[in-house]
């Protein structure tokens, strides 16, 4: 695991997050943020591109270790970053089980893979994967490992929009069955909508706004109580509704 | 105000994207029309080049003296082969490229490791090397000699300071090279130092590296060569020499081109490991 400031998580939280302030160059990306994700908690964080919603997320994977404050997470954090980063000398099973210490890497990868439709897929070459399917491995590589907390790097932006629907059922039933607690950056405020326990809005460096979202999953776009918060959300980050159906 | 009206479009087929979310590519194809000529049309012009020679040997246009017709050449080499020459020969001068081979890419390996990997390296090691490497290598012999004297020694340090550097240099930029977010990945499922170097480092450095030893392997036989001139009493270096003494231009062009199919021997072997290595660069399945 990579080397992490402080574990300061109590029992029942994948991630505590306590006065962090974070600066690049002078230039203040996080600024005295807060921010619990208890065990099982689905939470997607939302901002505009330049909000600081990457910089958190690669704090909590401990890729970035100099910042003020406190960063505690659960024991085992993985990534599903915003593009698959499999390694294209590794087939595809031997990716989803890098570095994990198991008597049975062959069974460990050809079920994690399973779970995630590429069942089948263990020997071939990254190259030879479509965008979902390298994403949907990706997934598999993080899963695999049962962690405490799964942090989504906008995993599915890059992805057709059939794709990226399928991909969000599978999520969410991945995280029906693990249960890690998850947090999901996005600038796409449906998606958040659709998956989410809880929304969050990154403002300059602070949680200007949040919200649960305590509907039933699946959840029908066109939910009224959904298309409140669609609009509450869209204004907090600054876009106009006029002109938009 | 726009009015989108949906018609249902009679029974024609769905678009071809529309209903393919993940499905991969179409096989590429070459344009139409246009093939390309055969792989064996290469032997063409070589054949008719060693046609020509032949011709013009046969009726005396080149003077045997300066450089034998390919007949000669070839009925030299298996005499050379018979009466027990060549292969000692041979097996000297492979012998003096191997071991130098060996030790020169085995250092050049070790020294682009530390250096791609630590800062410490890179600032302690990095400016001694680039120094070697202006160094016209060559120029060393006067001084080898002086410092190895005229047995196999400089011979070999000759071809270890030729491998080194190539091997060094290309190494070095593939380690690199490779992807800070591959790095990232090896953090976040935790492979420590040494499982970085074996599942990330080196495989992302290896087609730099093969790079290398190909660009290495030219050089150690051409720094072989030029050792083989001065002072040697084996090997094929010693065979063009004595040849050149007694005037038998034929032994020194059969030499030059035992050495150059030797080179191309070796070639073929970094080659043949490349297409085993990096198969996945091609995305086939085994």
């Amino acid at each position: 695991m990579a080397p992490r400031t402080a574990t300061l998580t109590t029992a029942g939280e994948a991630a505590a997050v306590r006065g962090v302030h974070k600066a690049f160059d002078g230039r203040t990306v996080l600024d005295d943020l807060d921010l619990t994700i208890v065990e099982g908690e689905f939470v997607a964080l939302l901002g505009r591109s330049g909000s600081g919603k990457s910089t958190l997320l690669r704090l909590l994977a401990g890729l970035d270790l100099e910042h003020g404050g406190d960063v505690g997470t659960a024991d085992s954090v993985m990534v599903a970053f915003q593009e698959p980063r499999l390694l294209p000398w590794k087939k595809v099973g031997a990716n989803v089980v890098l570095g994990l210490d198991t008597d049975d890497p062959r069974g460990r990868a050809s079920s994690a893979l399973g779970e995630v439709g590429l069942a089948g897929h263990a020997d071939a070459w990254p190259a030879t994967l479509s965008g979902g399917e390298a994403q949907r491995a990706s997934l598999a590589r993080a899963l695999v490992r049962d962690p405490g907390l799964l942090l989504l790097d906008e995993p599915f932006g890059a992805l057709d929009a059939l794709t990226r629907a399928t991909m969000h059922d599978l999520v969410l039933r991945l995280w029906e069955q693990h249960r890690p607690g998850v947090l999901l950056v996005t600038h796409d405020v449906d998606e958040a909508l659709q998956l989410a326990d809880r929304a969050l809005v990154l403002t300059d460096g602070r949680i200007s706004w949040e919200s649960a979202i305590d509907l039933e999953r699946p959840r029908h776009r066109q939910d009224p109580r959904l298309l409140d918060l669609r609009t509450e959300i869209l204004a907090e980050l600054g876009v106009d509704m006029n002109g938009t159906p | 105000m726009l009015s989108l009206s949906t018609r249902r479009r009679p029974l024609s087929p769905p678009a071809p994207d529309s209903t393919v979310p993940e499905g991969r590519g179409p096989a590429r194809r070459r344009p139409a029309g246009r093939t390309d000529p055969p792989a064996r049309h290469r032997w063409i012009s070589p054949l008719a080049l060693l046609l020509t020679w032949q011709a013009g040997s046969a009726v005396g246009l080149i003077p045997e003296r300066l450089l034998p017709g390919p007949s000669t050449i070839a009925a030299t080499g298996l005499e050379l082969l018979r009466d027990g020459t060549l292969l000692p020969a041979i097996g000297t001068s492979l012998q003096r490229v191997l071991i130098g081979f060996g030790i020169g890419a085995a250092a050049g390996t070790v020294l682009a490791v530390a250096t791609g990997l630590s800062r410490w390296g890179e600032n302690l090691l990095d400016p001694p090397m680039q120094m070697l490497r202006t160094l016209p290598i060559f120029g060393l012999i006067p001084l080898f000699i002086l410092w190895f004297g005229i047995g196999e020694l400089p011979k070999v340090a000759l071809v270890v300071i030729a491998v080194v550097i190539p091997l060094y240099v290309n190494t070095y930029a593939g380690i690199r090279g490779v992807d800070a977010r591959f790095h990232e990945v090896a953090r976040v499922v935790g492979l420590g130092r040494a499982g970085t170097l074996r599942h990330v480092v080196l495989p992302g450095a290896l087609p730099n590296l093969l790079v290398g030893l190909r660009l290495s392997l030219g050089s150690a036989w051409l720094a072989l060569i030029v050792a083989e001139q001065i002072n040697v009493d084996e090997g094929l270096g010693f065979m063009i020499n004595s040849a050149r003494e007694f005037l038998r231009t034929d032994i020194v062009v059969f030499g030059l081109i035992v050495y150059s199919l030797l080179g191309l021997a070796t070639d073929s072997l970094v080659r043949l490991l490349e297409r085993k290595a990096l198969v996945w660069r091609r995305g086939l399945r085994p």
